[in-house]
């Protein structure tokens, strides 16, 4: 007898960086844009190239293909936008990508305790199976290293 | 494609701030007009000036008195790891004991807007930053009068200050700026 199996398929965004693709549960995936200016300025943060201006929100860009891939982007041409989450925060990150995004269904299979942590788990697709990324695990936020922030929280303009 | 945003934040009520947009390295930054308390050009400062030699500190090169206080001149470049350049005015700083060295004003401008640093930048910069504002459609960060040294590192140069050496107050030829 055949047992009824609970889908537990997912939608994810298929990213591509130089010769490899990548997945990001598309929850987590606010727009695909094309490049814009980047504006940089001193920091500390490695993996940080600047930010853009997007809707109005300045937007961190971070190149997380040297931690992927071994090696920097040499052409860009989208920015992903997603949401990554600082605690019970949430902000956008962009990120660069190489070609097309695809949007997919698929069931993923978790991470392991032998994965790196920034590998949420793991899709089939088309035959090749693809890494799904942990984005807060990947990118550089603030909980990486405690550092005073007495000034970090001003959001508005003080008179 | 897009699937969600955050939910944007709701806006305050709209106040505005007066910011001196200014170059370090070529590099722009801008700080309330409101922390500043005098600029002066480099030149008043020679003479008034002492040398000091902190080799774990080399962004500051320079003291000055200032009443009783002794006011940390900072390098800007070294400061930010920005390349040497000549700077042509150092900004007095309020309720800090730094002046830093700047290469020049670009203008004064109305700031409507500060948004906080985004929370990717984890390192010194989140000291150094009270956050960005977008202008004429640049981006510029803005400067915190306080997180160009940390009481440690007051505490090391006024450890490493000879009293009698300090010499009087800066000399005239400075603009100062109201509170």
């Amino acid at each position: 007898m055949i047992q009824p199996v609970e889908s537990t398929s997912q939608s994810f965004v298929l990213l591509r960086l130089g010769e490899r693709r990548f997945a990001v549960a598309a929850v987590q995936i606010s727009e695909l844009v094309a490049p814009s200016r980047i504006f940089r300025f001193p920091h500390r943060t490695p993996k940080l190239e600047g930010v853009i201006l997007r809707r109005g929100r300045i937007v961190p860009v971070c190149d997380v293909a040297e931690k992927l891939l071994g090696k920097g982007l040499t052409s860009r041409r989208f920015y992903l936008i997603a949401v990554r989450h600082y605690g019970d925060k949430s902000e956008w990150v962009a990120l660069p990508v190489t070609g097309d995004c695809e949007l997919i269904a698929a069931e993923m299979t978790n991470a392991g305790e032998a994965d790196a942590p920034h590998v949420a788990g793991w899709i089939s697709h088309n035959g090749e199976v693809i890494e799904v990324l942990n984005l807060d695990a990947l990118t550089p936020g603030a909980e990486e290293l405690p550092i005073s922030t007495g000034a970090a929280d001003v959001l508005e303009a003080r008179p | 494609m897009r699937v969600a945003a955050p939910p944007a934040k709701p806006h305050a009520a709209a106040r505005t701030e007066q910011i001196i947009l200014f170059r370090i390295s070529g590099q722009p930054f801008a700080v309330s007009s409101a922390s500043v308390q005098e600029v002066r050009s480099v030149d008043s400062l020679s003479g008034a000036a002492t040398e000091i030699n902190q080799p774990t500190l080399r962004k500051v090169r320079h003291v000055v008195r200032r009443g009783d206080k002794a006011l940390y001149v900072v390098s800007g470049a070294a400061h930010f790891g920005l390349p040497a350049a000549a700077a042509g005015l150092v900004f007095v700083l309020r309720k800090t004991r730094t002046a830093l060295l700047v290469d020049g004003i670009d203008k004064m401008a109305t700031m409507t807007r500060l948004q906080s640093l985004p929370l990717a930048y984890c390192h010194e910069e989140r000291a150094w930053y009270r956050g960005l504002t977008a202008l004429d459609q640049n981006v510029i960060p803005v400067v915190n009068p306080e997180g160009f040294l940390t009481a440690d590192e007051f505490a090391l140069l006024d450890a490493s200050l000879v009293p009698e050496s300090l010499p009087d107050e800066l000399p005239g030829e400075g603009m100062e700026l109201p509170e």
